[in-house]
């Protein structure tokens, strides 16, 4: 059976078809820069009005997952992903998208065990891992200090 | 009376009375639209969540289906009936004012088989004169159970189907010479496990299943697939059927024209953007009560042998790395007269 299971698996996989490559990375990228875009504008604009770089980044971040969260609850923001794929999956309006897909969806279950134990199903590895490579690289860095490498 | 090694051939075939198919909008703007009794275009059924949706879907389906078929609720003894959420929540829900003896079936997306199998196993032993088997499911609920929340952003591979939001009831009589359809056999599968572990690719998981159950009924039954007029599997999807078609030409078993799955049927996959098909207890399930059933009445087929296939899997076993065991069970249905 073991050797079935394998003769079977390689065939599944001839058989299933796939989305296609190059369409999706083009799309991908179209979409993934039109968010960058949107957002350097945003910084751009800000800054105009005599506000540092720093302050006008803080500010697109907060405009960009302001508007992620709203496409997210008018139910625009898969559909931008269905077509985008990574490209809409990876900026920050991504993220948002996975922390507030979860709580509107498990609100019905109440704001304790709904959105409370459920908003970070998606994006809680993100988090988790995130900070756990920071703080593995963070000690990286100050035992490479303290050696005078860095 | 017991053939074979998985099968029973019913000397006094129970009758399908009555029958009646609730769908969603997106089931309603796909090919069988116009056969389903009713097409709901409230997601929500008047609900103000997903669950107790898919509770009022099963609710209205089951009132339907005793409704159009003249039938005294308390006539009914049993009712065999399921859904794919955790502790079948939608049937619980969904029957309590029914109040009809129930036998609450998990078999994934399957159910629908399992609960004709067993509805009429009872009918046909005497133990009931009439009996209710019904099975649903919902997009958004099993979207929610089993895959993402429905805001998320993703890009679901080919290979996926589409949870059809639909339900399906059929009411079982005992033998008698008129009626919808009779069920003369049934073949009850068994687990069949090919170490498949995508569960965007459920095709592959249960097409192995439906296989070895159609060809368990072909051997118990001494037949082969000139016996019927259509074989009709529940959500193999396109690479599902491709795969059982080419497993059946392996054992000399030519299924091209035979065969059909009601994952295929219910979507237009070019325009309603489905992928690989429907799929769901309500897939098959609102199949049979729209599309199936009355071919079989009006003699277009006299004889399908109709196979709801499914995948049994949880998302902890998913998690825990385990494979997606798939379970096919197949119901003689033939004209009557």
């Amino acid at each position: 059976m073991e050797v079935n299971k394998k003769a079977y698996e390689a065939y599944v996989k001839e058989m299933t078809p796939v989305h296609k490559k190059w369409p999706n990375l083009v799309k991908a990228f179209l979409v993934g820069g039109i968010i960058c875009t949107i957002g350097q504008i945003s910084t751009n604009l800000i800054m105009n009005l005599g506000v540092e770089k720093e302050t006008a980044s803080a500010w697109t971040t907060l405009i960009l997952i302001a508007a992620s969260v709203i496409l997210t609850g008018l139910n625009l923001y898969s559909k931008i992903v269905k077509f985008g794929g990574a490209g809409g999956l990876v900026p920050i309006t991504g993220f948002a998208n996975s922390v507030v897909a979860p709580a509107v969806e498990f609100k019905a279950e109440g704001q304790v065990f709904g959105i409370g134990c459920k908003i970070f199903t998606i994006a809680g590895p993100v988090i988790l891992y995130g900070i756990l490579s920071s703080w593995i690289l963070g000690v990286i860095a100050y035992v490479l200090k303290a050696f005078g490498i860095l | 009376m017991q053939v074979g090694k998985a099968s029973v051939k019913f000397e006094e075939p129970p009758i399908i009375e009555s029958m009646a198919s609730v769908v969603g909008k997106k089931e309603g703007e796909g090919p069988l639209g116009k056969l389903f009794d009713v097409v709901e275009q409230d997601d929500m059924f008047g609900a103000d969540t997903w669950e107790k949706a898919e509770s009022a879907l099963q609710k209205q389906t089951a009132d339907l289906a005793i409704e159009k078929g003249d039938i005294r609720k308390k006539d009914i003894r049993y009712l065999f009936a399921g859904d794919l959420l955790g502790q079948l929540i939608a049937t619980s829900f969904g029957t309590v004012d029914l109040e009809i003896p129930l036998f609450g079936l998990f078999g994934a997306c399957s159910t629908m088989g399992e609960a004709l199998n067993l509805g009429a196993m009872t009918v046909a032993a005497g133990y009931a004169d009439k009996v209710l088997a019904m099975a649903s499911s919902h997009f958004a609920t099993a979207e929610k159970q089993f895959r993402f929340p429905l805001g998320y952003g993703n890009q679901r591979p080919l290979s996926a189907t589409w949870t059809v939001t639909g339900c399906g009831c059929v009411v079982l009589s005992k033998h008698r010479n008129d009626g919808i359809a009779a069920i003369t056999g049934i073949t009850t599968g068994r687990m069949v496990d090919m170490g498949i572990k995508d569960s965007m690719n459920m095709g592959a998981a249960m097409a192995p299943a439906a296989f070895h159950t159609i060809e368990q009924n072909f051997e118990d039954f001494h037949v082969d697939e000139s016996y019927y007029d259509k074989i009709i599997t529940g959500d193999l999807g396109e690479v599902g059927r491709s795969i059982l078609l080419d497993f059946m030409k392996n054992k000399g078993h030519n299924l091209e024209s035979v065969h059909t799955d009601c994952g295929l049927e219910i979507y237009n996959s070019q325009t309603q953007d489905t992928h690989a098909g429907g799929s769901g207890c309500g897939c098959s399930a609102s199949t049979l009560c729209s599309y199936i059933l009355p071919k079989v009445k009006d003699g277009t087929w006299k004889r399908v042998l109709f196979v709801p296939t499914g995948s049994l899997l949880s998302t902890i076993s998913f998690n825990e790395g385990e494979s997606i065991p798939g379970i096919a069970h197949a119901v003689v249905i033939e004209h009557i007269g």
